[in-house]
């Protein structure tokens, strides 16, 4: 099986060179100490020197390495993205695996939650959130976090339902299996890989919630963010465009690679829907 | 389906559903904000340069800052249920009355985004589904997948650089000339001038969405045992594609669209940001810096009320669009 999973998304070229493009970002992002030394907020030259001269990406208002910057932005987008999905994923499957087996009250509740979240304005609030524990690493990872589970438990519960009216389930049950080991062992394995396509995706949507944030000036103001950066060049749009375009191009860019990572895997996972 | 007495009793269940969301939305806001460092006294003392501590009691006493949380909240749900949204001190005016002021911007954006997002993408994602595997499905396909990766912010400020700043075709910022007094057409000419970037903007990533879903549901359909009946009786591809399926694949768009108004308030704040729009969404950043809660609250209760009224209208239009379903 993983071995025809993994052939299945090489011949995908568009997974493929997202994979690639991902893989180069991570190596940038994480070897940023080694390739770009010292503090990235530290002044380096003249400011306003266009990219492609003496620093790659040029240099910013204050005269720092735009492509330092973008380095060691990267390191903040991957890890803010990366933390806030699994926080997201692992409480949304835990109450939607709980919601779904169980039905009853938990299962009430959680479509309450779903509501409630389908009618605040989600950014607003996670705006609200950040503000309210001060802007930091931890509160924008939990801010996003918390923004993002309920249609993860949506999609876990649906799954659950159907599964538990299945054969195999019924089997365990009359087997005397506890039901933790029913939920853990026998219907999370075989509802895994939505989770795994949805959480893919979530770590792109993350990242961007991240960018929007910090251009609102809600960033962590010791870590360098790509949004900061755009915020931060925006006064200066009409004469240093690269100031915004650069780390702007940077999101896109990786953003896009996870998607088409996400859908890679998702058409690899499921090689019966592939009929497009 | 026909305006009858059930659509009505449908539309009263529906709107006594969503109060204890409203509800529990307003309490839970006022809670979390009461956690948040600081509040409109130290803020207002603040910006006179440091006031001596009574002075802040003596504002706190004012604002009703002063009695305990649970009998502050009470005393907002109260008012609220009334209809009496409480007074902005930081602005010196009723939050009603802001509100509205921004109200309509707001509403305007969200309006053209909202048509122009679902327009497009019913439209790009019927050319896709109509010629799949073709240059024209692809090229459709790469720029959603593209615009669907996009941050709002960025793009909109890509756009002022290209369109007002490099082209000068557009105004960078804000809803009007103020300055030309422009009455009768040609400020509704001038706004619409102003609305065009900031709706792209806002659009761009529902629009790309949108196609996707378009696209998908449109092949989905495709294979449905009513086009075979259709084809069988010998109906032309073009009726059974414009006639037939168009009318099921619309249907998970607009559940979509009604879904994300939300969403779609939350991503004005950084559009409206972006371009000095006068909407709700600069107000409620405003609010929140300024630990003007009552105004805060004010927006989280009217937007919410927003979404529910919205959603209400999508699912009339669905019950319209699709004969099917039944209202009970």
């Amino acid at each position: 099986m993983p071995q025809s999973f993994w052939r299945r998304f090489i011949r995908n070229r568009p997974a493929a060179v997202g994979l690639a493009f991902l893989v180069f970002v991570v190596v940038v992002s994480l070897g940023a100490p080694l390739f770009f030394a010292g503090d990235p907020f530290g002044i380096v030259g003249k400011p306003f020197l266009p990219p492609f001269g003496a620093y790659l990406f040029g240099t910013d208002s204050l005269g720092r390495d735009i492509a330092a910057g973008i380095a060691h932005g990267g390191r903040t987008s991957l890890m803010v993205g990366l933390v806030a999905t699994i926080v997201a994923v692992s409480v949304g499957t835990l109450l939607g695996a709980f919601a779904g087996f169980y039905r009853g009250w938990i299962d009430d509740v959680l479509m309450r939650f779903t509501e409630f979240f389908q009618t605040i304005p989600t950014f607003l609030f996670a705006i609200v959130l950040v503000a309210i524990m001060s802007p930091s690493r931890a509160s924008i990872v939990l801010a996003i976090a918390v923004i993002s589970w309920p249609p993860i438990a949506r999609l876990v519960r649906g799954q659950f339902m159907a599964t538990r009216e299945r054969e195999f389930v019924q089997a365990a049950i009359c087997l005397g299996m506890t039901d933790a080991a029913i939920i853990f062992r026998q219907i999370l394995p075989n509802v895994l890989s939505p989770i795994i396509v949805a959480g893919s995706l979530m770590v792109a949507t993350a990242i961007l919630i991240e960018a929007a944030l910090a251009f609102l000036g809600l960033g962590d103001p010791n870590a360098m963010s790509w949004g900061f950066m755009i915020g931060a060049g925006r006064s200066f749009l009409r004469d240093a465009w690269w100031l915004c375009a650069i780390p702007g191009i940077a999101i896109l860019l990786t953003v896009l690679s996870i998607n088409l990572v996400g859908e890679g895997v998702n058409d690899a996972l499921n090689p019966r829907l592939r009929t497009l | 389906m026909a305006l009858g007495p059930k659509t009505a009793v449908y539309i009263v269940r529906r709107l006594a559903q969503a109060v204890p969301v409203v509800i529990g939305i307003v309490v839970l806001n006022f809670l979390l904000l009461q956690l948040a460092p600081g509040d409109a006294a130290t803020v207002l003392a603040g910006e006179a340069g440091g006031a001596p501590p009574e002075y802040v009691a003596q504002l706190r006493e004012r604002f009703g800052l002063d009695r305990p949380t649970h009998v502050q909240l009470l005393l907002y749900l109260k008012n609220v249920l009334s209809l009496d949204l409480g007074y902005s001190f930081r602005n010196s005016m009723p939050v009603s009355t802001l509100i509205l002021g921004r109200l309509g911007p707001t509403l305007l954006l969200m309006g053209a985004t909202l048509l122009a997002s679902v327009l497009c993408g019913v439209l790009l994602g019927l050319l896709a589904a109509t010629a799949v595997n073709t240059w024209r499905d692809r090229v459709i396909s790469v720029a959603a997948v593209i615009a669907y990766a996009t941050p709002l912010f960025w793009i909109g400020l890509m756009l002022i650089l290209l369109f007002s700043i490099k082209l000068e075709w557009l105004p960078t910022t804000g809803m009007e000339d103020v300055v030309a007094f422009n009455e009768g057409w040609d400020r509704v000419l001038d706004i619409a001038r102003h609305l065009v970037l900031p709706t792209v903007t806002l659009s761009l990533f529902y629009m790309a969405l949108y196609t996707r879903m378009m696209r998908a549901a449109m092949l989905d359909q495709r294979g449905m045992d009513y086009v075979v009946t259709a084809r069988s009786k010998g109906l032309s591809e073009r009726l059974i594609t414009y006639r037939h399926v168009l009318r099921n694949a619309v249907l998970p768009v607009v559940t979509m669209a009604g879904v994300q108004v939300g969403s779609l308030l939350g991503g004005s704040v950084v559009v409206e940001s972006v371009f000095a729009w006068p909407g709700l969404g600069q107000l409620a950043f405003q609010s929140l810096f300024a630990r003007d809660f009552n105004l805060l609250l004010g927006i989280f209760f009217l937007s919410a009320c927003l979404v529910v009224l919205v959603n209400l209208a999508v699912d009339l239009v669905y019950l319209a669009l699709d004969p099917r379903i039944n209202v009970d």
